[in-house]
């Protein structure tokens, strides 16, 4: 760590983490709802499970993103933090209303909840993933917007690099399609129009450039590449996001009620989509092959690399999978979506964030890397989740291609219910998957706690 | 990545990327709003509708069944459940909520009143008559 400044990070680490947690046990209890219907019936139903589920897993990701902003801000900026404190006081302020939202869920009923917050006057809850009570959702606008002024007036007093640029565009952009979320027009295909564009511009837009950056900068210091280098091939592949998820947004576009013509615009902008997957994969390796140093953090190494390869396989291929419209004809809403965001939001983003902690943690806890024990543990428990997270997706597609088949493709189409009683037993396989990524959570954490001599800092 | 191609060709060719995929994306948006009044159903928007759509959502529906194919996968598609049961069946079905079935996937029961419950099979009946492209492949969504 150069800058004290730096510091405030490790608190929105540790709650990335505990929230993660979370998210997993909701995970496993939904899990066993898809196959015993009851299970926690009427505490608590799928729909306030998924709902935290969900949440969670975008919230931990901003806490992420906010954690790796405020640690990389000031080293590339080679300043100090312009408000540390300010930096604080939004972490608890976001930390409670984010415990105070998932509370509301699991306590109140959820149109009592809508009306206790003020939905009545601005209606915005309701929708997937945008189910926030209005409170919420302008807490969040407030949270985002002192974090990037704080961000900003860091940056302004110092130096401006391509990585710290990338990551403030795709921080505001983050901030400014959020804003969509306070537009619900009653017109249904109006509100789906837009509400992609908090969902798609999120994570097949700006988030990629916040994952870029991060990538790019965890692989400057663990590979001694040359700055010039690397931040070229960050232009890059931020470029063929861009130009391929913009209008890739028109795959959402095809049976929503909006003119045919997305039809083709969505299958080949989205086609294109895995590209920049791609050539992040090729950046990490290639990287890490003309690497100058050998970084005494070998988890970190192993993060970064497998953020590239799991964020092709899950957004790239399993995308590609289902994208071309004549085929999401038939997948569009099945569990071959439910297959692809899981491995997707795993790859792309949960692995980046992994991988700044991994990075970032042991040198805010004064070292340069972690004792071999704790890292060996910590690899363990990359392997364990990433694997057993292949496998979820293997059951879920398998689940999803008979699912299509008996439901869409057959000539004797068999009802929904009927389907699911068919297919039970790749949700059985996907639970204990599900199971065997918790278990490589547990070891995640874990890795955490291991004694042993870790490798010290060494000043320059 | 050979020498010719530099940092600043690359930064030129993503702002300029960026801008003009952006204001495509712009562009296009302003064409399916003309458009949209030809499929979105908005001739049948009435009142009831909307009071139905503010159920669907305050009720957080999206959590286990599919909209138009959007929402969670847990329970049918409704966006063609009007057609494919009728306005009786689905109030009956709304009503006798939970199953109680040992081992079944259950919904709550949420106490409507018969307005309430019109005002949803209204939603579902305008939901069912946007045009879709001819989606979902067949009736059971």
């Amino acid at each position: 760590m150069k800058y004290s400044s730096q510091s405030v990070a490790m608190p929105y680490f540790i709650a990335a983490i505990g929230l993660f947690v979370g998210q997993i046990i909701f995970g496993l209890a939904m899990g066993l709802q898809y196959v015993v219907g009851d299970f926690l019936f009427p505490e608590i139903p799928f729909n306030v499970a998924r709902m935290v589920h969900t949440n969670l897993l975008i919230v931990w990701l901003l806490f992420g993103f906010m954690g790796a902003t405020y640690f990389l801000i000031p080293e590339e900026a080679e300043t100090e933090l312009y408000s540390p404190k300010l930096a604080l006081l939004m972490f608890w302020i976001f930390l409670i209303a984010g415990a105070a939202t998932i509370l509301g869920y699991l306590l109140v009923p959820y149109s009592t909840l809508a009306e206790m917050t003020g939905n009545n006057i601005l209606a915005t809850m309701g929708r997937e993933f945008l189910e926030q009570p209005l409170i919420t959702k302008i807490g969040i606008v407030i949270v985002a917007l002192a974090f990037l002024f704080n961000i900003t007036m860091t940056m302004l007093k110092g130096r401006k690099t391509v990585i710290s640029i990338v990551l403030l565009m795709g921080l505001w952009g983050l901030a400014i399609f959020f804003l969509f979320s306070f537009y619900n027009p009653g017109n249904l295909v109006k509100d789906k129009f837009y509400w992609w564009w908090v969902v798609h511009l999120w994570v097949e837009g700006v988030w990629e450039l916040i994952m870029a950056a991060i990538l790019a900068f965890v692989l400057i210091k663990v590979t001694g590449v040359d700055r010039e280098v690397i931040e070229k091939w960050l232009y890059v592949i931020i470029t063929l996001a861009l130009v391929t998820g913009l209008i890739g947004t028109g795959h959402h576009y095809f049976w929503i009620g909006t003119p045919s013509y997305w039809q083709w615009l969505g299958s080949i902008f989205s086609a294109l989509e895995p590209i920049p997957f791609f050539a992040m994969t090729v950046f990490a390796f290639n990287m890490v092959n003309r690497r100058r140093r050998e970084h005494p953090n070998k988890a970190a190494v192993l993060w970064a690399l497998g953020t590239g390869v799991m964020a092709f396989l899950g957004a790239g291929v399993w995308g590609f999978l289902h994208t071309l419209a004549p085929v999401n004809y038939y997948t569009h809403g099945s569990q071959i979506t439910a297959a692809h965001g899981h491995m997707a939001f795993y790859g792309a983003y949960v692995l980046v964030v992994l991988t700044i902690i991994s990075y970032a943690m042991p040198l805010l806890r004064g070292r340069a890397a972690n004792g071999e024990r704790a890292q060996v543990c910590e690899m363990w428990a990359f392997w364990l989740m990433t694997i057993s997270m292949v496998f979820i997706t293997l059951f879920l597609t398998a689940a999803g291609i008979l699912q299509v088949w008996l439901q869409r493709v057959s000539d004797t189409p068999m009802p929904f219910m009927a389907v699911q009683d068919q297919i039970s037993l790749f949700y059985w396989m996907r639970l204990w998957a599900g199971v065997v990524f918790a278990a490589g959570l547990v070891t995640y954490l874990a890795s955490f706690f291991v004694k042993g001599d870790s490798k010290p800092l060494i000043h320059a | 990545m050979s020498g010719t191609f530099t940092k600043a060709m690359a930064r030129n060719i993503f702002y300029g990327g960026a801008v003009f995929f952006f204001l495509l994306l712009v562009a296009l948006t302003f064409d399916t709003m003309g458009g949209l009044p030809k499929s979105d159903n908005r001739a049948n928007l009435t009142e009831s509708v909307l009071r139905g759509k503010h159920i669907w959502e305050t009720r957080n529906c999206i959590g286990c069944h599919t909209l138009l194919g959007e929402g969670a996968y847990f329970a049918p598609e409704l966006g063609n459940v009007y057609p494919r049961r009728g306005a009786e069946f689905i109030k009956a079905w709304i009503k006798s909520q939970p199953t109680g079935t040992p081992g079944r996937r259950q919904m709550p029961n949420f106490n409507f009143t018969e307005q309430e419950l019109d005002d949803i099979v209204a939603f579902l009946k305008y939901t069912s008559e946007i045009n879709t492209q001819k989606w979902p492949p067949n009736i059971e969504g």
